[in-house]
């Protein structure tokens, strides 16, 4: 590429790639809650994957965008940053992508840098820190609607030629201007003779250079967004900012035990159906059973708790999307600090009630290497959603449904909150003993911007739950179904006379017994010892397990897995294995992540002992207590 | 204590983002805080002779929102207490 000053028109994408050349690459930058990741969803719908760059941990997406009468060109989705200074891990990403110093990951062809239009001075800086990297750039300024609503305006023509880069104002969630940027994709956008960007070192520079661009650009700085103002006079009230944030964690329990309820009954009846279709299909033997006892009914199992899973995804998205969790995350602060921790501690560990592996993995935002391994560590004790069909089946089956508190919150859904109570307060007691002793550090900084709040888009919550959905659906396909089959194996031999072996003469039943020692304290017999040793792969899979030793087991055959496990379980023993599930480090995927995560095994080995030492001691004073 | 008070007032040296009354405004001094936090805080628009005002806080009073250029950002008062700000 020409690194000389006066560069020709239309330079770099405008030319088209030659037969066999690789695909055009482009990279999207832009600060965070600039919409970026709106805008990425609006070029590639559907047509993008999630990677992780090479000996790194931060995640990306990379999508194509189709264009008409074009070839497809990649885009690839950054973290959002402030500047271009390499500080933190995502700095550093962003930094070398864009250098081309990033392994396996060739430098981009061109850059589209999304700026929010609403904040056009606090981010021109890091405009100038892309600009002068050379590479063809599309600079985006986003949020049109909320600018032109709160009466703020820009000329971009004024603004594209003190940058020497076209200039575009879009707004991503409503879908104006996006023509433009597949323009620019397309080499169909002018751009405006080069211009000697300042090399700036220090922020109080770079922003009076920004202030002047901004100023030359005719920038109108819009109102101050009076919604945003309102809301927060109601979710930052000392008093009623509390009681909702009460509110919202309650209702959002609530919902995904009896929301969920009729579509859970609904693909539990395709499970079953579809279970009986085939059971019809295929010749009776062997073949039949490993597939409608073992395959099938092991993935259905699991699959049955998808609506659940979703519902909660929905609500964690809709949080964020709108900007509630910021507001989540500064009410939180201070009870955090109390255990050592920070309000962005909370956002890591709110998802974790989803999922421990994108909790881990958005713990990269805190700066404090100790904070963050801290926060790593007691991330696996929030309830995540592996958890809940567990919690589900064994508070289903030994529960009655009775009202609890008045007609909001019902006996089940108390349990189910108890639990969750159960898992933060071991985090909140593991964080202060790191905290206090091998992760002692002193108090970290908590920066937080607060954005704006916006209303969530369809599309952009559509995507985030069909991105999960299939997470989840091939995880069912790929360990789920790997586990089941094995089990069915592991309950079919040795084999008699032709025949599967009764349950407890199998090899399944041996192992089984071989631990049932160890946990008969905890009230466990030696079919949830199977069970256990399944689940040390994910922890969804004991019901898997459960649903393919009870519909293997004569006795059990008609009788549904909620009755089979009253049978099984004293309500003590019931009590012992939600404990133990609370607390145990029963998930691969999630040791894998902190191994990654921390450099080793060390974390990750600490963190599975300390956390099924604990399971442990506190499953059998449950049992004890309850006997 | 009481002494050397009455010379600070005497002297009306900067005060800090701490001492903010919420809904008033002030204009940035210095930030005496270690570089990379304070190069980060600037990133973020907490310059030297810009305006800040002090808006709402977590349920307690701390941390608190900062409203800087057009943005909200918040801060722990232990943080806040070493950007020194004078009255305009």
């Amino acid at each position: 590429m020409s690194s000389c000053h006066g560069r020709p028109e239309a330079i770099g994408l405008a030319a088209p790639p030659g037969p066999g050349a690789a695909p055009r690459l482009v990279a999207l930058i832009g600060p965070p809650n600039s919409g970026k990741t709106t805008l990425f969803n609006r070029l590639t719908g559907l047509r993008q994957k999630v990677a992780n760059f090479p000996g790194v941990t931060v995640e990306h997406h990379i999508g194509k965008a189709h264009l008409p009468g074009h070839h497809d060109v990649d885009i690839i989705d950054l973290p959002g940053v402030y500047s271009l200074t390499p500080r933190s891990e995502d700095e550093q990403v962003t930094h070398d992508v864009l250098h081309g110093a990033m392994p396996g990951l060739r430098r981009p062809d061109g850059v589209i840098l999304i700026l929010d239009s609403t904040n056009l001075q606090r981010h021109l800086p890091l405009a100038a820190a892309v600009l002068s990297l050379r590479l063809p750039t599309l600079v985006v300024l986003n949020m049109a609607d909320d600018l032109r609503q709160r009466g703020g305006a820009i000329d971009t023509e004024a603004l594209a030629n003190q940058l020497g880069a076209p200039v575009v104002l879009v707004s991503a969630a409503t879908g104006e201007g996006v023509k433009s940027v597949a323009q620019f994709l397309t080499g169909g956008i002018a751009v405006p003779r080069a211009v000697e960007l300042p090399v700036l070192q220090d922020a109080p520079a770079c922003r009076q250079w920004a202030r002047r661009v901004s100023h030359d650009a005719r920038y109108t700085h819009p109102a101050p967004p009076v919604w945003t103002r309102r809301l927060d006079a109601v979710f930052l009230h000392p008093l009623l900012g509390p009681l909702v944030f009460a509110l919202v964690v309650a209702a959002v329990f609530q919902s995904i035990f009896s929301w969920a309820r009729p579509l859970m009954d609904a693909v539990q009846a395709a499970v079953a159906s579809s279970g009986e279709w085939m059971r019809a299909a295929l010749p009776d033997g062997w073949i039949e059973s490993l597939v409608v006892d073992g395959a099938w009914s092991g993935v259905g199992a699991v699959v049955v708790f998808l609506p659940q899973i979703l519902l909660l995804f929905l609500f964690i998205a809709l949080l964020e999307d709108s900007g509630y969790l910021a507001r989540a995350a500064l009410i939180a602060d201070r009870t955090m600090a109390r255990v050592g921790l920070q309000g962005k501690s909370f956002i890591p560990l709110l998802s974790a009630y989803a999922c421990a592996v994108p909790a881990i993995m958005a713990t990269r935002t805190i700066e404090n290497r100790r904070d963050r391994i801290a926060t790593i560590l007691i991330a696996p004790f929030m309830t995540c959603s592996a958890r809940l069909p567990v919690y589900t089946l064994i508070i289903a089956a030994f529960i009655p449904e009775k009202p609890f508190l008045g007609p909001f919150l019902g006996t089940r859904a108390a349990a189910l909150l108890g639990l969750y109570l159960l898992g933060f307060l071991a985090a909140i007691g593991t964080a202060k003993l790191l905290k206090s002793s091998i992760l002692r550090s002193d108090r970290t900084p908590f920066v937080l911007e607060m954005p704006p709040y916006r209303m969530p888009t369809l599309a952009s919550v559509g995507l985030r739950l069909w991105d999960r959905a299939l997470a989840f659906l091939k995880r069912a396909g790929t360990v789920i179904l790997g586990v089941a089959v094995l089990l069915w194996v592991l309950a079919s031999v040795p084999a008699s006379d032709g025949q599967q072996p009764p349950i407890e003469q199998s090899l399944a039943g041996t192992l089984g017994r071989a631990i049932e020692p160890l946990i008969q304290p905890l009230g466990f017999n030696w079919k949830i010892g199977i069970g256990l040793i399944t689940s040390l792969a994910a922890r969804e899979v004991i019901v898997g397990t459960l649903g393919t030793i009870y519909g293997m087991d004569p006795d059990h055959n008609s009788a549904g897995l909620q009755a089979a496990l009253q049978r099984e379980l004293s309500f003590g023993g019931a009590v012992a294995l939600l404990v133990f599930f609370a607390f145990a480090m029963q998930c691969m995927s999630t040791l894998a992540v902190v191994r990654r995560e921390t450099g080793g095994w060390k974390w990750p080995a600490i963190q599975f002992l300390y956390m099924g030492a604990l399971a442990y001691t506190c499953a059998w004073i449950a049992h004890t207590l309850l006997r | 204590m009481q002494l050397s008070f009455k010379a600070a007032a005497r002297k009306r040296p900067p005060s800090s983002l701490a001492d903010l009354p919420a809904g008033s405004e002030a204009v940035i001094d210095r930030l005496d805080l270690p570089e990379d936090l304070a190069s980060r805080l600037m990133e973020l628009g907490f310059i030297p002779g810009h305006r800040v005002s002090a808006a709402l806080s977590a349920p307690g009073g701390d941390p608190r929102v900062f409203r800087i250029d057009g943005a909200e950002i918040a801060l722990r008062r232990e943080t806040a207490r070493h950007i020194l700000v004078r009255n305009n």
